[in-house]
């Protein structure tokens, strides 16, 4: 088992906060891959929607690259307008939703859009929002991934694209989001849990440690008093995500 | 003069329209669109581009933008104005162009620095129940440019598979554009109500085979994954952006000679065989 790659592990952990019977906005990569095996394991009554106005009760049969390709339009529940998904999600109907960012900070915002002080004159022109500030600011519970790098979890972030708890406390409600904000970041190093607005270490993947965890963190790490370390993915579970991604496209970027 | 395309997000992306205008030497464009994946990166590096009004501006599956880095960060080859959006602001800012409302009132990006920074948006309290929200006011393109599967010589045109914000932004613009194969007109109007947009909008209509290629038409050809990564690694610099642009844009005459150039590549994405019969153009 020395050879599950992060991108497994997180796919693995993303699966989990998923749960049956709910309707989840999926988007690509990683949370693509653990709607695929949520589906397969505790969740086969999960639905999922993708913002470009698809609705699909079963993924499709093959990878994505994008969500528009067409195994994902092929044999869906229904395709239309954006609006009527993103429709559903400001009726509160979407129970949890998945956001990837290029930077967060302890209070879960989530930076797409720019590196640097000056929005109009970045450092890295980041791509933006896409439909991510939509799922930040009104999905039920926000499911966040993304690579472990201190340069990437952040005291602050430059620019708030996707809110997540602000500067903690009641800052959703003062600002008028109704409900929501991030339940769960998931790294290549570990699993965070929000508390009041903050992000705890509630885990730390096999290899890593809360020293390294620490190391890597740019904001003053707190850390549950159960902290444990991650639960390694079974034997079935990655049997499902290899057999969906055998080239490892997506769970081994970069390894 | 603004136009909105690719307005079904990552499928049905009207490239050759795109390629067409980057011939003509087009200048001062506003691009409103939700994301476009690298149409919008294209038309800002060839120097076409004064402002984008967009939620998403980058490489679906590649990663970021190289032009669009380069507008924003060195102002090269010009410096351009960005109207930051989230995918559900600008449907709603289109609908509401769709439906001659000044703004729609909504809850999302309350929060975002999107809200702060877009100078286009208020934030305002609900005169029902004086809940937050923010108001997004209209837009109305003076162009909607679709590429559907199939038209008709008025302009009536089917797209099938995902329609993102096209809908909306063909009624919230002043006229559309269709880039289509043209069938005979019973073929659409035997089924009028998936017509997306009413042929009194539309100004032209264009018999444009393969016009999305690299991304996909739905049942009628694949999405070209590898070109959007080669793209990626060719404009890294300018130079390498100017030397793709020689080679796939300004040194092909058409969409037609862009096609053979990409001879059997462009085969092997071939998948009309799945075509729904009520619509098959023959």
């Amino acid at each position: 088992m020395t050879d599950v790659s992060a991108g497994e592990l997180m796919v693995a952990q993303a699966a989990r906060e998923i749960r049956d019977g709910e309707t989840v906005f999926v988007g690509m990569r990683l949370p693509l891959i653990a709607f695929v095996l949520a589906k397969k394991t505790h969740a086969p009554s999960a639905i999922g929607l993708f913002e470009l106005g698809i609705i699909r009760d079963e993924p499709a049969g093959e990878l994505l690259y994008t969500m528009g390709d067409n195994p994902n339009v092929e044999n869906a529940l229904w395709c239309g307008p954006m609006l009527a998904v993103m429709g559903m999600l400001q009726r509160g109907e979407v129970q949890a939703g998945f956001i990837g960012g290029a930077e967060i900070d302890r209070h879960g915002n989530l930076n797409t859009t720019a590196i640097g002080a000056d929005r109009m004159h970045p450092t890295v022109a980041l791509p933006g929002s896409g439909g991510g500030a939509d799922i930040a600011s009104l999905a039920h519970r926000l499911i966040v991934i993304m690579p472990h790098d201190k340069r990437r979890l952040r005291e602050k972030v430059d620019f708030i694209t996707s809110p997540g708890y602000g500067t903690g406390g009641d800052w959703r409600r003062r600002v008028g989001l109704v409900h929501g904000g991030p339940s769960v970041l998931i790294t290549t190093l570990g699993v965070f849990r929000f508390e009041d607005g903050d992000a705890v270490l509630a885990s730390y993947h096999p290899g890593s440690s809360v020293d390294d965890v620490r190391a890597n963190t740019g904001w003053q790490l707190r850390v549950a008093s159960d902290v444990r370390e991650t639960e390694l993915p079974s034997a079935e579970v990655l049997r499902i995500i290899r057999g969906y991604d055998p080239q490892g496209f997506w769970t081994r970027r970069g390894e | 003069m603004s136009i909105a395309i690719g307005c079904a997000l990552e499928p049905a992306i009207p490239f050759a329209f795109a390629h067409e205008l980057i011939r003509q030497r087009k200048r001062d464009l506003t691009l409103i669109g939700p994301i476009s994946d690298i149409l919008f990166d294209q038309l800002i590096g060839a120097g076409c581009v004064a402002r984008v009004e967009a939620a998403w501006v980058g490489n679906v599956s590649a990663g970021l933008g190289h032009c669009y880095r380069r507008a924003l960060e060195q102002g090269e080859p010009r410096r351009i104005e960005v109207r930051d959006h989230s995918n559900f602001s600008i449907a709603q800012a289109l609908l509401a162009g769709a439906i001659g409302a000044q703004y729609i009132a909504t809850k999302t990006l309350l929060g975002s620095d999107i809200a702060r920074t877009n100078p286009t948006f208020k934030e305002s309290t609900s005169p029902f129940d004086g809940s937050k929200e923010l108001l997004v006011p209209a837009i109305t393109p003076d162009l909607a440019v679709l590429a559907c599967q199939v038209a008709d010589r008025d302009g009536s045109a089917e797209l099938q598979g995902p329609w993102g914000v096209s809908y909306e932004a063909a009624l919230a613009a002043k006229s559309a554009i269709v880039l289509a194969e043209i069938v005979p007109a019973e073929i659409v109007v035997r089924t009028p109500n998936r017509a997306i947009v009413p042929a009194t909008k539309v100004v032209a209509v264009v018999h444009e085979p393969g016009a999305c290629h690299p991304s996909s038409l739905s049942r009628m050809y694949q999405r070209d994954h590898e070109f959007f990564h080669e793209y990626h690694r060719a404009t890294r610099t300018a130079l390498g952006f100017d030397r793709w642009i020689a080679e796939w844009v300004t040194g092909v005459p058409d969409r037609a000679a862009y096609l053979r150039k990409l001879g059997p590549r462009w085969d092997a994405l071939d998948a009309r065989v799945k075509f729904a019969p009520t619509t098959e153009p023959n």
